[in-house]
């Protein structure tokens, strides 16, 4: 008898002809003009800088490389340099770590449904400062500061995983308590090391959690870019499941999406993105708590607009922020204290203004 | 008549402690039956381990004829809609969002939906009467409105069977005997219902069928005129209920007020 129902007639009769009431046409114009924000910020970025070069010649310097021109008729090779060696992965590196930052923000959010959450929740920022840390201090024993500093910020989710995990199931808040537990461990792991290391060496860590952009290189992007941006359409494609997951466990169940399933693969992939961008760059606060919020403002919690929006604001604002770092005074500001710093008065207002309907 | 819902000696137990013991029972095509019992008699353990979000460990549960062990949750989710006490997510999602959330089953692109599953979520706001709210933020809705979204999502997700988790139990007394005549509606259309609820009177005025449970097994089992009587309910809540017939009506009454004593006293 298996199978021998009808379908239920009781939709056949209601199903009314679709007006506008599910249009997304306002949503994608809102990515595309956020996809426009990106691409203005980037051009006009990679024009500011201390050396100054006129717009044309970047512009120029650019396309010759772009299109492999014969560096005959290129003009001096120190603006060469300058655009396309110096500021030209920088942008593309800023816009890069903005997008898995957020991106990863905004899943994370989804994931433990709740909207305080940021990237660095499960220890990544605090294993990844550890190894860091290891691979500055101890240097001899250690490949790369990258490589270690990604393989701990890795290491403190997956432990993180390990100890919440009980009789197949994952829940929130253990995994939440085990993320911090182990971020503090990680961090008087940090301080030991702060603590035992010579003065050349705290002051490469010290400059190292502060986070930057200062020696962002064409194999930085060749690394990193294609990683994140793979885990993004990826994240991006189980958008609607992140919807359904952010309802609770039992719906998401109930509604055929497995929560244990699906929960482990975004946040396996969210904090991919975020231990490689952090392992290259340190650890730069606010853009992944901040993004996703002013996202919900703009076009509503739908994650399916959410992720792509939030992507490309923190692509925007980390970019906007570095090239503050990096033209505001004679010398570089730590890019990290930037966010920070503009970040602050974000959450201030939040606080302010709907404190209520977030923390309730 | 065909059995939708087919449970067959039901064990289950937290470690040692047993909370469902040689459960069985069955459901017919288009009923409405009522799971009626104590606090903690088990019936949201028995409800969890006929969704299968707990893991029973003895006897067979099947629904539509298929044994529910081998199904997957993505299969299970065509069978049967789950509809939970209504409760505040964590994000201001559209009434109209939350219904087409119940299309996600029969989704077929990774991406987004057709327009078939907007359509069939469109026409489930229409029969709950919710397309005036349906441009409204989820989480700002009153309880029940909030309740009847979640049924029309169940109603979107199309099923043969679905299940209410005591979807009255935080309402008033009209949008209560909605709820009821809504899901009596939607069964009298062929689909199979379970649903959970602590009113005597609420499972025998609309229920077709009801299942009585008590210490972790079940009492009775039956059309709600033979269940719903003064012996069984004093056997699950001790001296409390007394039952009269109004006129068709059944009524369940507290002792007191039955024999005139609480009407008289405070009819000063």
């Amino acid at each position: 008898m298996a199978g021998c129902l009808k379908d239920s007639s009781l939709l056949e009769d209601l199903a009314c002809e679709e007006g506008d009431e599910f249009s997304i046409h306002g949503k994608l114009m809102i990515l595309i003009a956020l996809f426009a924000l990106l691409v203005l910020t980037s051009s006009a970025a990679v024009v500011f800088g201390a050396y100054k070069i006129s717009i044309a010649d970047v512009y120029s310097i650019i396309l010759s490389n772009l299109l492999h021109l014969s560096e005959a008729q290129n003009m001096d090779s120190l603006k060469d340099i300058i655009v396309w060696d110096l500021r030209l992965p920088r942008v593309l590196l800023a816009i890069t770590v903005g997008f898995a930052l957020a991106a990863a923000g905004a899943t994370f959010q989804g994931c433990f449904r709740n909207p305080l959450v940021e990237p660095y929740i499960l220890g990544i920022s605090s294993g990844a400062a550890f190894g860091a840390a290891m691979g500055i201090v101890f240097h001899q024993f250690f490949f790369s500061i990258q490589l270690s500093a990604f393989l701990f910020g890795s290491l403190a989710v997956i432990l993180a995983y390990g100890i919440a995990r009980v009789n197949k199931e994952t829940p929130t808040i253990t995994l939440i308590l085990a993320g911090v537990i182990l971020g503090s461990l990680f961090s008087a792991a940090v301080s030991i090391l702060k603590y035992i290391s010579n003065d050349s060496a705290l002051r490469e860590i010290v400059f190292w959690l502060m986070g930057g952009f200062y020696f962002a290189s064409w194999s930085d992007v060749a690394l990193v870019t294609p990683v994140v941006m793979l885990s993004f359409l990826a994240m991006w494609s189980l958008g609607w499941k992140l919807n359904v997951l952010s309802m609770g466990d039992d719906e998401a169940r109930g509604l055929g999406v497995n929560p244990e399933k699906y929960k482990l693969i975004l946040i396996g992939l969210a904090t991919l993105m975020t231990s490689i961008a952090v392992s290259t760059v340190g650890i730069i606060a606010w853009v992944g708590l901040m993004m996703p919020h002013a996202t919900r403002m703009i076009l509503g919690p739908d994650h399916r607009f959410v992720i792509p929006a939030s992507a490309m604001l923190g692509g925007s604002y980390l970019l906007i922020c570095d090239t503050m770092a990096r033209t505001l005074t004679s010398s570089e500001i730590p890019v990290g204290i930037i966010t920070s710093l503009l970040g602050a008065p974000y959450l201030i207002y939040l606080l302010r203004t709907r404190g209520k309907s977030v923390f309730e | 008549m065909i059995h939708v819902l087919n449970v067959k000696d039901l064990q289950f137990q937290y470690g040692m402690q047993p909370v469902l013991k040689d459960i069985s029972f069955q459901v017919g095509q288009g009923q409405l039956c009522g799971l009626f019992g104590p606090n903690g008699c088990g019936k949201t353990t028995l409800f969890k381990c006929c969704l299968k979000f707990l893991k029973n460990q003895g006897g067979q549960i099947k629904v539509d004829g298929q044994d529910i062990k081998n199904l997957r949750i993505e299969e299970m989710a065509k069978l049967v809609a789950y509809v939970p006490q209504e409760h505040k997510p964590p994000f201001p999602y559209l009434v109209k969002d939350v219904v087409l959330m119940g299309r996600t089953p029969r989704l077929k692109s990774l991406f987004g939906t057709n327009k078939e599953d907007r359509q069939k979520a469109l026409g489930a706001l229409k029969l709950l009467g919710l397309l005036e709210i349906a441009d409204k933020p989820y989480n700002q809705l009153s309880g029940g409105q909030r309740q009847l979204v979640l049924i029309a999502r169940a109603v979107a997700q199309e099923t043969p069977l679905m299940f209410l988790d005591e979807p009255t139990s935080a309402l008033d007394f009209s949008n209560q005997i909605r709820i009821w005549r809504i899901m009596k509606q939607i069964a009298e259309s062929g689909v199979t219902i379970l649903a959970c609820s602590h009113d005597p009177n609420h499972v025998s005025w609309y229920c077709d069928r009801v299942v009585v449970m008590n210490h972790n097994h079940i009492l009775r089992e039956g059309p709600p005129r033979e269940v719903i009587t003064e012996s069984v309910l004093d056997e699950i809540y001790r001296n409390v209920c007394a039952v009269r017939n109004l006129d068709e009506a059944r009524m369940v009454l507290p002792k007191e007020v039955a024999r005139g004593n609480g009407a008289r006293k405070h009819n000063y």
